[in-house]
């Protein structure tokens, strides 16, 4: 196979497993790239990207900013809340007149579900999905699944707990999708509250204890609690939630086999993970960052060469 | 079509092999500061090869040889589909003598984006080409090869195909006119 199904990439759901390999054996020549003394190539000097933030970020942005950059193409930055949206400007036009100065991708976070979706069937421009609100966060998937096969070889049969915030997690929902598409098994634990009412229809294991979860898994993907998405209280304290659900050195240490750890960020040190635990060698969560851009680089690649 | 064209067997493939292996030994030496780059994805297994077999005339075992992938560096991207390779190159080039690999010499544009890819690996000292089989009326771009193994006219339509024996059985090289 030399090219993806899509012609955007809004969500894992649309993605076919050979699509997702694709983009991942393309990431690992784009990891070569960026390991080399002189880190760019000039595939996309042709192209005009722009990424447009109604949401806050910090890795997201960055990364995708790299991995333009490093792919030579020129780059334009919004972010909402410095821009014309607070004056009451709709998406579509916003978009519009982002495209009427001649730009051929657009990188899109939003807080509203479908937002990429929705901007892909009014615009003539790629659009690739930086997250839209509780739905799906794409890139993040694929850079996790890329990272899982790197550290142990292949993700194909492999046992992933995700733990946390599984309801308000884009992260959660995107991982879901890549991590079944690639034949590995999933658990989601956490809170009954913070856990989506039929999540099994999906296919996934439920898990209310952490150290069984822990016992069960290869790989736990520890989620933070996004306290800025809960409007309503579904614990009673942080402090409750960490000594239930917080993954420490006592408990990693207390597993019958070594299993690796990892975050998407941003870290709440403390609250879902321990300090010791995220700066420890089974954490991959630095490594997450790195693969980061080379996944990044590798889905604008493979959908610019997409005529 | 055709029959196709056998323009070198595997009894000649190997003794154009050795003989640009001489023509390399009477300009580099005993490749002290030479190294050998192939492109991928088939230059790698004429670059394998004459590392080899110099290995073997030179009788020392430390001949540098790399590959380099140069589908982020090509003009013709989004005109068709490209899946890149793995670039191995695990020495510094600064400074050295290059011999760039590849089987078959066209259009040149292959070599001319080689050239580009290979300068994020620092500032060689002097570049050749080797090329096995030169295609010397089809050349889009000013750029000929040093050594070469056989030369042959061919017209646009024609293809030639190079077999090698760690993947396609035999050594062979024929001429296919559709």
């Amino acid at each position: 196979m030399t090219a993806l199904s899509t012609k955007h990439l809004l969500g894992i759901k649309d993605l076919t497993p050979d699509d997702i390999n694709l983009i991942l054996d393309t990431a690992e020549s784009f990891k070569e790239v960026i390991n080399r003394p002189i880190k760019k190539v000039p595939s996309l000097r042709d192209l005009t990207i722009a990424n447009l933030f109604f949401e806050n970020s910090t890795r997201t942005k960055l990364s995708f900013e790299l991995a333009e950059k490093r792919l030579s193409a020129d780059v334009i930055n919004f972010a909402a809340s410095s821009s014309s949206v607070k004056k009451g400007e709709t998406l579509i036009d916003t978009v519009n007149n982002i495209l009427a100065m001649k730009v051929d991708m657009v990188v899109m976070r939003h807080p509203n579900p479908g937002a990429a979706v929705f901007l892909s069937k009014h615009i003539d421009a790629k659009i690739v999905n930086a997250g839209d609100g509780a739905h799906e966060h794409p890139t993040q998937a694929l850079l996790d699944a890329f990272s899982i096969k790197q550290t142990l070889g292949s993700v194909k049969g492999k046992k992933i707990a995700i733990i946390g915030d599984i309801l308000h997690s884009r992260v959660a929902l995107s991982n879901i999708f890549c991590l079944q598409k690639l034949g590995a098994e999933v658990m989601v634990c956490g809170p009954t509250t913070l856990i989506p009412k039929y999540i099994e229809s999906l296919g996934v294991k439920v898990e209310n204890n952490l150290r069984k979860a822990l016992e069960w898994c290869d790989v736990a993907n520890m989620l933070r609690i996004q306290l800025e998405r809960q409007d309503i209280k579904f614990f009673p304290s942080l402090r409750e939630y960490t000594m239930l659900f917080g993954l420490n050195k006592e408990i990693l240490d207390s597993l019958s086999k070594k299993i690796v750890v990892m975050h998407p960020g941003p870290i709440n040190r403390g609250v879902e993970i321990t300090s010791d635990v995220a700066d420890s060698d089974q954490s991959i969560i630095l490594e997450q960052v790195e693969n980061g851009v080379a996944v990044r680089m590798a889905v604008l690649f493979l959908l610019a060469g997409r005529g | 079509m055709m029959k196709p064209r056998i323009i070198l067997d595997s009894k000649h493939f190997e003794i154009t092999v050795t003989r640009l292996c001489y023509q390399l030994i009477e300009v580099h030496n005993d490749f002290s500061n030479t190294v050998i780059i192939g492109l991928q994805p088939r230059g790698i297994y004429l670059a394998k090869r004459i590392q080899t077999k110099l290995q073997e005339i030179l009788k020392k075992k430390d001949i540098k040889c790399g590959s380099l992938d140069i589908t982020f560096y090509r003009d013709d991207f989004r005109k068709k589909e490209l899946v890149p390779n793995r670039t191995e190159i695990d020495f510094i080039i600064e400074d050295k003598n290059v011999i760039m690999v590849d089987d078959v010499l066209f259009t040149g544009r292959t070599i001319r984006a080689g050239l580009d890819a290979m300068l994020a690996f620092g500032r060689p000292n002097d570049v050749e080409l080797l090329v096995l089989i030169d295609r010397r009326l089809s050349r889009h771009l000013p750029i000929q090869a040093k050594y070469v193994g056989k030369t042959i006219d061919s017209i646009i339509s024609e293809k030639v195909v190079v077999e090698w024996k760690e993947t396609d059985k035999s050594d062979k090289v024929t001429l296919i006119s559709n």
